[in-house]
């Protein structure tokens, strides 16, 4: 975050200050604080009232008969939600890095003087702009072995071609995974791109005259100056991951049974289709905690580079 | 030298290689959406899906747009598309102009407290969303603006002036403090400074924020299908609800027609200013 020098408010004119200028005084003040309001109801307000139901034993309807962390033990002890955030774990795991990779990997290739760049980037980019609802679509469709890249296999020939993930129990959450990645690495690769026509030149151009290889002149020295880079994209896929749920809605609804389950469909299920809205702030909590657990970081260091900035 | 040479060649045609496996792999969804909206059901029960129409139909695009079955109703997409462009427009107008002027306050007319109350807001960025999603369900409720379209303008606005703000602060800070100080010198006050100074020159910054909150407002599905009534549906929820429909013969071509449906905007959008939707992803990704 760059930080400019600034314009002082005009405040602290010693007396003689006209009623104009007074006002001049607080309108940022008065500008900002819908917003400011807004942030705190609709933001932490929410928050704490989601906290509050969590330890309520609301049903269809929020009632405000408190039941301590009861809400909290049921939730441990359901298999369909164990099953929800270890998807959470395989699916974000699988999703970043790969995706990560997948980015990183088209950046540096994009980078070589490529004839159709301009072409390429717009195909890979593209995803990032469509709602999973839509290419969900189009991806359940591919993934489906009765009519999908199994059904096309076995027609041209390769009659024991098997790809049913999408319809097995231990593999649809894999089949996520896929989905996702074609959707977020185009982004990763735009940022990558951003990062590597910054860096500069000169430092290339040294290292090229001391003999290095192109290979290891990225491994050596460009990726570990993009790390800040690297650091942002993993912040803004573990966001997707946490909020992915049009995607597990459209593929797989969550099945087969509740085997692609992620906290996000989980909650959304308990609050509005088990009308068990304990239960489902309960598992929105539990999210909620994980989520700052990552950003605590991120912010620290994000405060850190300021001061030193 | 006669082996380097061959060497570097084989790195060209292997960079060109993957590049191209990977344009396979980004451009099949489409293909066999499009391919496929324009077959007939017959062809497609036949057929293999990467494969073009034999003979291109309109067919299902037109059953798509106005009598295919989503849920319960029979009246194809096209009256949510309509619910899509009634939330997204004046959603992405009010959050664009509150983050712009939040921008301007933050950026240039700091306050004691003022940082906290940013960093506070950028946090809102990124919480998520499950941990609102009663609250706001009751809030709506109460102000009678349960499963309506104005119920979905408000929610798109508030979670959206987060981002707004940070679009517009972390654009204004980069403009020279000097101008808004020789503003002031001349008299201007801080509406006169934002609307002859600030705003000539955020167009840019505009132009970034309306694609991105565009695209998102209208790609929203968790507060559609969670805040709208069976008329105020967004065209995802609806899409959806055509596509997992389980009764009745499945119409592929049908799905991928009300597919591209909903996507049309949004590629429209990505395709006339890919460039600097390139840019405002960057700005605020990297940057933010």
């Amino acid at each position: 975050m760059t930080i400019g020098t600034q314009a002082q408010p005009l405040s602290g004119v010693p007396s003689r200050e006209s009623l104009a200028d007074k006002l001049q005084a607080v309108l940022p003040k008065i500008v900002l604080a819908p917003s400011m309001a807004i942030t705190l109801v609709f933001t932490y307000g929410f928050i704490v009232w989601s906290l509050v139901l969590s330890f309520t034993n609301s049903r269809m309807l929020p009632n405000y008969d408190f039941i301590g962390l009861s809400n909290y033990s049921k939730l441990f002890s359901m298999d369909r939600w164990t099953v929800a955030y270890t998807n959470l774990f395989i699916f974000g795991f699988l999703f970043i890095v790969i995706a990560i990779c997948v980015g990183t990997l088209l950046a540096i290739l994009l980078d070589q003087k490529i004839r159709a760049e301009g072409v390429l980037r717009t195909i890979y980019l593209y995803p990032f702009a469509l709602s999973l609802i839509v290419t969900g679509t189009a991806w359940k469709w591919i993934l489906n072995p009765e009519i999908g890249i199994e059904k096309l296999m076995h027609d041209i020939g390769f009659s024991r071609f098997q790809f049913d993930w999408l319809v097995d129990k231990d593999m649809a959450i894999y089949t996520i995974v896929i989905a996702a990645v074609w959707q977020a690495s185009g982004f990763v690769m735009a940022i990558m791109l951003a990062g590597l026509r910054g860096v500069d030149n000169s430092i290339i151009k040294a290292a090229q005259i001391d003999g290095a290889t192109m290979p290891t002149i990225y491994r050596r020295i460009i990726l570990p100056i993009m790390r800040p880079i690297f650091f942002s994209c993993f912040i803004i896929l573990s966001h997707l991951a946490i909020k992915s749920f049009d995607l597990v809605v459209v593929l797989t609804a969550g099945g087969p049974g509740y085997s692609s389950d992620l906290p996000a469909t989980f909650m959304y299920q308990y609050a509005f289709g088990r009308n068990q809205i304990g239960i489902g702030s309960a598992s929105a909590m539990i999210t909620l905690m994980g989520f700052i657990a990552i950003l605590i970081p991120y912010l620290y260091s994000e405060l850190r580079k300021k001061k030193h900035g | 030298m006669v082996k380097a040479n061959w060497r570097q060649q084989a790195g060209r045609v292997l960079t060109y290689l993957v590049l191209a496996i990977f344009a396979l792999y980004f451009i099949m969804p489409l293909l066999v959406m499009v391919f496929n909206s324009l077959k007939e059901l017959a062809e497609i029960r036949t057929g293999n899906l990467v494969l073009p129409p034999q003979s291109p139909t309109s067919e299902a695009w037109q059953k798509a747009w106005s009598s295919a079955c989503t849920g319960l109703s029979c009246e194809g997409v096209s009256a949510y598309f309509w619910n899509s462009f009634k939330i997204t427009l004046p959603a992405v107008v009010l959050a664009s102009a509150i983050g712009a002027i939040n921008g301007y306050v933050l950026s240039k007319w700091r306050f004691r407290g003022s940082e906290v109350f940013f960093a506070l807001m950028l946090l809102g960025c990124f919480i998520p969303f499950q941990a609102v999603l009663l609250p706001m369900a009751q809030t709506l409720g109460y102000l009678g603006l349960a499963n309506s379209v104005p119920g979905l303008i408000l929610v798109h606005t508030i979670y959206g002036i987060p981002f707004t703000t940070l679009f517009y602060r972390n654009y204004y800070v980069g403009l020279p403090t000097e101008l808004i100080s020789a503003a002031k010198l001349d008299g201007a006050g801080f509406f006169q400074t934002f609307y002859h100074i600030v705003l000539p020159l955020s167009g840019p910054i505009i132009v970034v924020t309306l694609i991105w909150e565009f695209t998102n407002i209208w790609n929203d599905f968790l507060f559609g299908v969670v805040y709208s009534g069976p008329a105020s549906q967004p065209i995802t929820v609806a899409l959806n609800n055509l596509v997992n429909t389980s009764h009745g013969v499945k119409e592929y071509n049908v799905d991928m027609a009300a597919a591209i449906i909903a996507a049309i905007p949004t590629i429209f959008i990505y395709i006339i200013s890919g460039k600097y939707f390139l840019r405002g992803l960057v700005a605020g990704a990297v940057k933010g």
